[in-house]
């Protein structure tokens, strides 16, 4: 797969910077997200959590089932600030 | 905050029977649905179903779901909320939802994850310019809003979805040069498959797309024949002038909230993906959470109703509600359960649920 290859569209990821990152050693999911910032954008890993499981799995010699993911943290979509604010403040 | 009984999310076929099943036995349910109108996959499908006829085979997907959307609305023991998204779980059972715009909190007793699931994508070079699709997009254009995606569509897989797209895209007078399929064979079922053969669609099995090309969006795209170890036969590379790509490789379950909730979770490839760990009644290892339809595993529509069924009268009883007919209903379920999954078709769905089963029994 050529280098520009995208892996995560939302920040922007190829597949190249995700494997460069995964050869110096920082070959878990929680590892790669917070220095790559991979499935934090808009979708929220949707699109790219199946392809980077398949990546850790391929480093790692392991199966797919063996990849501990990361926290899925709220909200579940991008949220505007407005929505927030309005919250009702009875609870 | 709002309190609720029972909170279904997400209004396929799956959250919309969970509704009614729930409803109709005297709980208060609300059902929340992110789109603007109820019905989730069934709303694309102009197709006539398979299944059987006791889950309206032989009629087309979004008459089943305008029909079952009728019920639901007709029914008082059921509030509705479109345009409204499930954000998250919290510790104390709380859900966080954005209704119209605004945010919102509900604390239900008893919660139904019905989410569906999320279409797989494909990576190769440029496999993010525009002119390629997710089957889900395409369908939504033709089939919702009457748009087609454009002239000549490559599709990739040849299941199902990618098979059924691929004969509504020639309905719709666009081209299809090919439908490209990894597999040796093809999954999709022989009266989809026939059909667009008949119609003089080739379809390329062992094959895989290589590259996408285009300036500005979608020209043109490299297909290559694959070996047993899915690389690349040099020699083989075609090329396609094509300005849709059109990928149905698949779908993997929506399960972020079920993460959240705590619930365990478990990777079984022949159900999409992670899925939650459930009793035969579908509740996982949270008491009162419970999952129904593709969320628990990519089946189908017919089997989505019926475990929506199981779901919402399990649910129901739980607080107290149909206790005298529950074993029945629940045994007429089961029936139909295993007869949709029986034979040829059912064998995928049926390991991938021996291989849920053997990470043992679901404790709470
Ligand atoms: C092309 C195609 C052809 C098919 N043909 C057939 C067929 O012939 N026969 C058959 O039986 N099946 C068929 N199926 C399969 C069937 O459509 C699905 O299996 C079925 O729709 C799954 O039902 P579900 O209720 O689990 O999920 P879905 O129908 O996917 O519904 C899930 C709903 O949840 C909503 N949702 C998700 N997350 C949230 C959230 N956080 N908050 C609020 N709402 C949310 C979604 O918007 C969606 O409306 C076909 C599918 C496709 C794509």
């Amino acid at each position: 797969m050529s280098d520009k290859t995208i892996i995560c569209r939302c920040e922007d990821l190829t597949v190249e910077e995700i494997r460069e990152w995964i050869s110096k050693g920082c070959d878990g999911f929680e590892e790669i997200k917070r220095a790559t910032r991979i499935g934090m954008g808009a979708c929220q890993g949707r699109t790219c959590r199946r392809h980077l499981i398949a990546e850790l799995a391929h480093a790692n010699q392991k199966s797919p089932a063996e990849i501990d993911l990361s926290t899925f943290r709220p909200p579940t979509k991008p949220l505007k600030f407005g929505a927030v604010a309005g919250v009702d403040q009875d609870d | 905050m709002d309190k609720a009984e029972i909170l279904v999310i997400g209004s396929g076929p799956a959250g919309l029977k969970a509704a009614l099943s729930a409803a109709e036995q005297g709980a208060e349910v609300t059902l929340v649905e992110r789109d603007p109108f109820l019905g989730g996959q069934l709303v694309k499908q102009t197709h006539m179903f398979f299944g059987s006829k006791e889950q309206y085979a032989a009629e087309r997907g979004f008459k089943i779901a305008e029909k079952l959307s009728r019920e639901v609305e007709a029914h008082p023991g059921i509030r509705v909320l479109c345009d409204t998204t499930a954000l998250g779980y919290y510790d104390d059972g709380v859900v966080s939802l954005e209704v119209k715009g605004r945010f919102a909190t509900v604390k239900p007793q008893s919660l139904i994850m019905a989410t569906g699931a999320q279409e797989n994508t494909l990576m190769f070079p440029n496999c993010d310019l525009p002119g390629v699709y997710g089957a889900g997009a395409v369908q939504t254009l033709m089939n919702v809003h009457g748009i087609i995606p454009g002239k000549r569509v490559a599709m990739v897989g040849a299941g199902n979805i990618g098979v059924i797209v691929s004969y509504q895209l020639l309905q719709a007078g666009v081209e299809v040069p090919a439908i490209v399929e990894a597999l040796p064979h093809i999954g999709a079922y022989h009266v989809h498959a026939s059909k667009v053969r008949r119609m003089g669609v080739p379809i390329y099995t062992s094959h895989t797309v290589l590259s996408a090309h285009g300036k500005d969006s979608l020209e043109k795209i490299t297909m290559v024949a694959i070996d047993q170890d899915r690389q690349p036969v040099a020699g083989t590379e075609q090329e396609l002038d094509v300005d849709v790509l059109c990928i149905a490789v698949g779908l993997t379950p929506l399960t972020e909230i079920l993460f959240q909730a705590g619930c365990k979770m478990v990777y079984i490839p022949e159900l999409g993906g992670h899925v939650a760990m459930r009793s035969d009644t579908l509740e996982t290892s949270v008491p009162n959470i419970f999952v129904c339809g593709d969320v628990g595993g990519i089946e189908e529509a017919s089997a989505a109703m019926v475990e929506g069924s199981i779901a919402g009268l399990t649910a129901a009883r739980n607080f107290g509600y149909g206790k005298d007919s529950y074993e029945d209903q629940l045994a007429a379920a089961r029936r139909e359960l295993d007869s949709l999954r029986s034979g040829p078709v059912g064998e995928k769905i049926r390991s991938g649920l021996k291989r849920l089963s053997s990470f043992g029994e679901v404790t709470q």
